[in-house]
């Protein structure tokens, strides 16, 4: 894999995928930069903290109460917390693995956002990573013509597609409520962009390369394995941390094909429920919403720099 | 507790077989077109690659859109054709004359909003200390889904009836603070739309700072310098050298945040499900084809969707090919 890579950035004299990074700066602008320490002005910095505190103010409340008692949480406000500090974690425990009809059941739910949000990150990638090397390294009368089609069914809202695509997992596959309905209608919702993004990728590799490989006598398969996936790795990354998340935190794709139960629905669902009866799960909103948000936080921090660039390529989903 | 984990192993069997089958229809696609006879290889192979995303796509997509289109011209039960009676319905009920407003109030409020906070922040945190950590703050919302960003601002909103105990939601403590009377934020149309607006605003300015925080360092340094040794204050530099120099971000920044807020649906359904006159079109669509199984009216609904956003995308590609043209 090292070989093809370095094979390949030689060949383009930059590491692979920067296509869209700005030039290096030239001598007078780094000067300037190096200075900017001293251009910081005060006034703006403290603009700046006030829309942040402003911002971060609504979770962090939320997340300060999460950790108070139930009662608490009824009757006082969050910022009480300061003069009256607790703490507990029997809210988690409640949402998570309480039992009873009316518990929450948080434990199930997530574990069903997992089972949903991972093959719905996979099967689009690799599906989409197969179709992106035809359009960029076979070439076939037509073939332009598909990729323009593909490209343009990015804009075409998914509620386009909802009941159809219900009637036919109901009526035509019998899958409507399982696993496997909300993975391939995820998949299907994913692919235009990915397909999209992983072609812009994937058709940037250096021809030398592909070409070399084939005087070899390698075959599409052999070049698509050899190459292809192992060049595309950081682009396979980010944009598969991409679908992952957006798969995590949807909330319409759920609600139609996954039947609404604690057997198939994901986290989102069961908030949305949740949060539908407000005056009754007040105590229990604050710790439930943060076990939603852990997963998508931890992916945040991590792999921040993954996240954005996958997120700056993909905000037109949906 | 050990029925959490007998059904935990059990959905994460299920996952297991689902990853498995898939890798096996995947590898023996690709085993067979490596084997294709001689003659027609290129052509298995392509068709190995090509076929499963347009098989999914075609009857996934492209055939459900059609046929919503179709949908759109028939009764609540899909069958019988009734030619304009479902725009003919849109167009009168007020509540869903509401729900249009509604919608145009949204995708004009919440783009304007964010680019203009999203904006001003890149600026400040360019000149700021801490730039990174600042970033990650406002950027954080971006990450969360839109139904736990809800619950976070269902409390923020929460409202106590005056004498019947303590405020606990934040904003109506500060009228309180101040001396005012607390509000019921979600219940009191029209402002109510207004509030649900906030929580978009505040997802999507993390979105627009990001991409005008780079643009904005994309422009040269050496402008905007000379800018200022020609003696233009601050706010002169970024008029006549930032603004200018970002504008194909701006451009993008507006139109993706108008499109995404188009198709708001999961804010609106968690806060109110609606109600007191908040609903839009991507939520009604949701109401009447999956809650009061209205097929017809929820395509028509679908289809308006579909119909608002064609022109964002259009100007964008025109602004887009201009661009190209100018360089």
């Amino acid at each position: 894999m090292t070989d093809a890579t370095k094979q390949a950035e030689d060949k383009l004299d930059r590491p692979l995928g920067q296509k869209n990074q700005p030039k290096p700066e030239g001598e007078v602008a780094r000067t300037f930069r190096k200075s900017k320490e001293k251009l910081t002005s005060p006034w703006a910095t403290a603009a700046a903290i006030i829309i942040a505190v402003i911002w971060t103010i609504p979770t962090f409340g939320l997340l300060v109460s999460s950790f108070r008692t139930a009662s608490e949480i009824r009757s006082t406000g969050w910022w009480t917390w300061f003069v009256n500090p607790s703490f507990t974690l029997q809210n988690y425990n409640d949402v998570l693995f309480g039992a009873g009809a009316s518990s929450e059941n948080l434990g199930s739910y997530f574990v069903n956002s997992l089972v949903i949000a991972i093959p719905a990150a996979l099967f689009p990638i690799a599906i989409a990573t197969m179709a992106a090397y035809a359009f960029a390294w076979i070439k076939f009368r037509g073939s332009g013509a598909l990729f323009v089609l593909v490209f343009a069914l990015q804009i075409v809202p998914l509620q386009m597609a909802l009941v159809p695509l219900l009637q036919i997992f109901s009526g035509v596959l019998g899958i409507s409520g399982t696993f496997p309905a909300v993975w391939i209608a995820h998949t299907i919702f994913g692919l235009p962009l990915c397909i999209f993004l992983l072609h812009n990728f994937i058709s940037e590799i250096p021809g030398e390369v592909i070409e070399a490989a084939r005087v070899d006598g390698a075959n599409h398969t052999q070049i698509f394995f050899r190459i292809i996936i192992p060049l595309s790795l950081p682009a396979l990354a980010s944009i598969g941390i991409f679908q992952f998340l957006w798969v995590w935190n949807d909330l319409l794709v759920a609600l139609v094909f996954s039947g609404g139960t604690a057997d198939v629905a994901p986290l989102t669902q069961r908030l949305g429920e949740l949060v539908g009866n407000f005056g009754r799960f007040q105590e229990r909103l604050p710790a439930a919403a943060f076990i939603s948000l852990i997963v998508p936080l931890i992916v945040f921090f991590s792999l921040q720099r993954y996240f954005v660039r996958g997120l700056l390529a993909g905000s037109t989903k949906g | 507790m050990a029925d959490f984990w007998t059904d935990a192993f059990e959905k994460f069997g299920v996952m297991v077989v689902g990853l498995a089958a898939f890798a096996v229809i995947v590898g023996v696609l690709l085993f067979f077109a490596d084997r294709a006879p001689k003659k027609g290889r290129d052509f298995w192979q392509l068709l190995a690659f090509v076929a499963p995303a347009m098989l999914l796509l075609l009857v996934g997509l492209i055939y459900p859109a059609i046929r919503t289109t179709y949908l759109a011209f028939t009764d609540r039960s899909g069958n019988e054709f009734v030619g304009l009676r479902n725009f003919e319905w849109m167009f009168t009920q007020p509540e869903i004359i509401t729900v249009l407003l509604n919608t145009v109030v949204w995708v004009i409020v919440v783009p304007l909003l964010s680019t203009i906070f999203g904006l001003a922040y890149a600026v400040f945190i360019d000149k700021a200390h801490g730039e990174k950590i600042l970033k990650s703050l406002v950027f954080l919302p971006m990450a969360i889904s839109f139904v736990g960003a809800s619950i976070i601002w269902r409390f923020v909103y929460e409202y106590r009836e005056q004498g019947f105990g303590e405020q606990i939601g934040i904003l109506n403590q500060i009228i309180v603070w101040v001396g005012g009377e607390p509000q019921q934020f979600l219940q009191n149309s029209p402002w109510n739309t207004f509030f649900l607006i906030v929580v978009m605003v505040w997802i999507q300015t993390g979105f627009a700072m990001v991409l005008l925080s780079a643009a904005i360092k994309g422009v040269p340094v050496e402008i905007v310098e000379a800018a200022r040794l020609d003696g233009a204050n601050a706010w002169q530099q970024f008029r006549n050298v930032t603004l200018p120099g970002i504008r194909g971000t701006l451009v993008v920044v507006i139109t993706t945040i108008s499109i995404a807020t188009l198709k708001v649906f999961d804010i609106v359904r968690s806060m109110t499900a609606g109600q007191f006159g908040t609903s839009v079109v991507a939520n009604e669509m949701y109401t009447q084809a999956f809650r009061r199984a209205e097929i017809g009216q929820g395509s028509v609904l679908a289809l308006t969707l579909f119909i608002m956003v064609l022109p964002i995308v259009i100007y964008n590609v025109r602004v887009m090919r201009q661009q190209k043209e100018i360089r």
